[in-house]
């Protein structure tokens, strides 16, 4: 058993500690797991992505086309372009906000339409409210603990250990809203 | 006990179990988080130094007073740090030296490609290759015994996705850190040509031993899977290798990446139809396999740009495509990275474009200005290059040319190696504008302190440069400082300086909008006074977009900075909250 999930989104939008999360729970199910990011522009509100892998021996810490069990995306268009690494048969999970990027904000290019609606016919795919779901919680800003949430479902490690991870990951004033936002995505059906 | 750890953490650790005591590094993506992982070990003395060739002096100063050292940089501060670096080969160590080096193939944060093993060839100092977390650790310690062993310095080679990415280490205790004893030795120390010249007899000896020990280090493994095809690998190409090839072929992988090995690789080879030599950028093992007669397949099956991958290995090797799920059918806009909403820099460069200057550029979070829809940046070298740069453009074109013509460059790339530029400036009667963009942080890299924060590593207090008294200091006699979202005067004064015949600095000063001190409040409103002119469109805001409706702020983005408000010639936004 193992999976290989990319984690796909803006940056500034906590795609690291999304990973972190789910890195820490994995390691306590057990498995050998690599986590792979690339930081020094993540900041900055340019496409981010995270390459998360376990099995019971992991080699390479990127995820190439063709091979992702799961992309996680935090934003529309970033699942959109990421689909090519999804695995035939795979899963896309995808929150419902749309950012445009600046190339959009001059005018040089439009936000493509519908981009739900387009990826359903083409993959198995989920989408979620988060950033409602995150005000729900009590902070826009919990997003990404809501997509964890819901992703943790597709995956064979238990909801304790799940739970466990954010306690010792996340700083205590977040705790409890990060909580909230877990069960808020664990529950969610669509 | 095991912990997942990023590359950069595990060589922290490394460095705190070999018992270092010193380390001294410059920020630089992708090795940044190895120095500030080390500030968690309150063992150990750590310290930003204003640019690579000062961290790498402090680090081989404290080898030579007998500690266990170590300077951290990116691959292009390998250049600012090479001077001292190929004569610390000549002197050796005391206490046992290690230089980190990150390379950047893809360039994911960097100005160009260089591969980094050149300079272990060239300044004969031994370079370890890990590929994984584990391995980031483990050779750490390993490089230690071998720069005390050999005494040589040592290089610990990167690449962003080794240095990028966690995984499982296993933590352990810290060694004896005892100093080793100082003893005044100016034969080995006192590089000048009588005893430089006894020196290099003795690198070339070490040279010698150190490719003996090539042939029978357990860094460098064998896999065989009794196969016809063979890989010769290092680093993250190895892992690459190895999921996409599992056990069809045999591996050589190489820990140690300098010197190679001669009798093994040649013995490896023995017998196997077809050899790869997998290897991102240069063919640096590629032509060592060449030049000791062993026929390989390389860069003529692979690339020599940008990174390798598991399927481009397979593809290449196997000829197994791959299959993918979808894929979007039409044209994507990028998303390329963008200055942050509230970002200081914002204001500078409107106010630049507005004008129509030549702008020359420099490193950091302003680099961006040379994207849309700002478009304002001319040129980008190097750390520093933005002053020397427009003193020889007015050089060679002139007095009227130098009149449209301005340097940008951030408060720490200013303080790495932008003062030696304006000293020349200065020096050689240039009568150039230099427009330091100080945001009170280094800013790209993650925000570090850097000497004009008042702040050490450590987060101490400390003396603070200033900026004013120190461009006074060499020479510059009209200084001044402006606030860069006070457009207005920021475009008076800018107007002012690029026609004085004299040098100038203007520092722009406004603190980075990510920083916690920095606390903007309410947000932008676009009221019934706009015009749809789109004036405000023009700063490249995130958090502003336009449609046939007029402007609307995104909310989620805004965090009412006011700059839109400044600018905007209708006094139509105004900041609410």
């Amino acid at each position: 058993m193992g999976k290989s999930i990319m984690i796909v989104g803006v940056g500034g939008q906590g795609t690291l500690l999304a990973s972190r999360i789910l890195g820490n729970a994995i390691i306590s199910a057990g498995y050998d797991v690599k986590v792979s990011e690339v930081h020094g522009m993540s900041q900055r509100g340019g496409s981010v992505v995270t390459y998360v892998k376990y099995a019971d021996k992991v080699y390479s810490p990127i995820i190439d086309q063709g091979e992702a069990d799961v992309v996680l995306a935090f934003e529309l268009l970033e699942a959109y372009r990421a689909l090519p690494y999804l695995k035939k048969g795979g899963k896309v999970i995808v929150n419902t906000q749309a950012m445009d990027p600046m190339p959009v904000i001059i005018g040089a290019m439009k936000y493509p339409e519908n981009i739900a609606e387009k990826m359903g016919k083409m993959v198995d795919l989920t989408a979620v409210d988060a950033l409602s779901l995150a005000k729900e919680a009590g902070n826009i800003k919990a997003v990404n603990v809501v997509l964890i949430g819901f992703m943790a479902k597709a995956t064979d490690i238990a909801y304790d250990t799940w739970i466990e991870t954010i306690k010792t990951t996340v700083p205590a004033k977040f705790l409890e809203v990060n909580l909230k936002a877990f069960d808020l995505g664990y529950n969610y059906t669509a | 006990m095991k912990k997942l750890l990023l590359g950069n953490a595990a060589i922290a650790q490394g460095a705190y179990e070999a018992g270092v005591r010193v380390v001294s590094s410059y920020p630089g993506t992708p090795s940044t988080e190895i120095t500030e992982n080390i500030v968690k070990y309150d063992e150990i003395y750590v310290e930003w130094a204003p640019n690579e060739k000062v961290a790498a002096e402090v680090a081989i100063g404290a080898a030579i007073a007998g500690a266990r050292s170590m300077s951290c940089m990116k691959h292009v501060g390998l250049n600012v740090m090479a001077d001292p670096v190929f004569t610390a080969s000549y002197t050796g160590v005391n206490g046992g030296l290690l230089f980190c080096v990150a390379d950047d193939p893809g360039m994911h944060s960097s100005q160009n490609e260089q591969d980094s093993r050149h300079y272990a060839k060239a300044s004969k100092i031994i370079m370890l290759e890990p590929s994984d977390s584990g391995e980031c650790k483990e050779f750490t310690k390993i490089a230690y015994q071998l720069s005390e062993e050999f005494d040589t310095p040592a290089f610990l080679r990167l690449t962003t996705r080794v240095a990028h990415s966690q995984s499982l280490v296993e933590i352990e205790e810290r060694a004896n850190d005892e100093l080793k004893p100082y003893e005044k030795n100016p034969a080995k120390y006192v590089m000048m040509p009588g005893n430089a010249i006894k020196r290099h007899v003795v690198v070339e000896e070490r040279m010698k031993k150190l490719a003996a020990f090539a042939e029978t280090t357990n860094l460098n493994t064998i896999e065989d899977n009794g196969a016809k095809i063979g890989v010769i690998s290092a680093g993250d190409c190895y892992v690459y290798a190895k999921e996409a090839l599992g056990t069809k072929v045999n591996f050589l992988k190489l820990g140690l990446v300098f010197p190679l090995p001669v009798k093994t690789i040649q013995d490896f080879a023995q017998g196997l139809d077809k050899v790869y030599v997998l290897e991102e950028l240069d063919p640096f093992i590629e032509e060592h396999c060449r030049s000791i007669g062993v026929e390989v397949i390389g860069k003529e099956a692979f690339t020599l740009l940008g990174e390798y991958s598991p399927n481009m290995i397979k593809k290449a090797i196997l000829n197994e495509d791959v299959e993918i799920a979808a894929k979007a059918d039409e044209p994507l806009p990028v998303r390329p990275p963008v200055m942050c909403p509230g970002c200081p820099h914002r204001g500078s460069f409107y106010v630049l474009k507005k004008l129509g200057l030549t702008v020359s550029g420099d490193i950091g979070c302003y680099t961006l200005g040379a994207a849309a829809p700002l478009n304002a940046l001319d040129t980008t070298i190097c750390m520093g290059a933005s002053i020397g740069g427009a003193l020889g453009m007015s050089k060679a074109r002139g007095e009227e040319f130098t009149k449209n013509l301005i340097s940008v460059i951030g408060d720490s790339t200013f303080m790495h190696s932008g003062i030696t530029g304006l000293v020349d400036m200065v020096y050689n009667k240039g009568t150039n504008t230099v427009m330091i963009l100080d945001n009170s942080i280094t800013g790209m890299t993650g925000h570090q302190d850097n000497p004009t924060t008042g702040k050490t590593i450590r987060g101490e207090a400390t003396k603070q440069v200033d900026l004013e008294l120190l461009c006074k200091a060499v020479g510059v006699e009209h200084v001044r400082i402006v606030d860069p979202f006070q457009v207005d005067e920021l475009e008076k004064a800018i107007k002012e300086e690029v026609n004085r015949p004299e040098p100038s600095v203007i520092i722009s000063q406004r603190p980075c909008a990510l920083l916690k001190t920095v606390k903007y409040t309410g947000h932008a409103v676009i009221t019934d006074k706009c015009r749809k002119c789109r004036k405000c469109m023009q700063i490249g805001c995130p958090a502003l977009s336009s449609d046939e409706n007029g402007i609307h702020v995104d909310l989620n983005q805004c965090n009412g900075c006011g700059l839109c408000v400044n600018v905007c010639p209708f006094g139509a936004i105004v900041k609410e909250g």
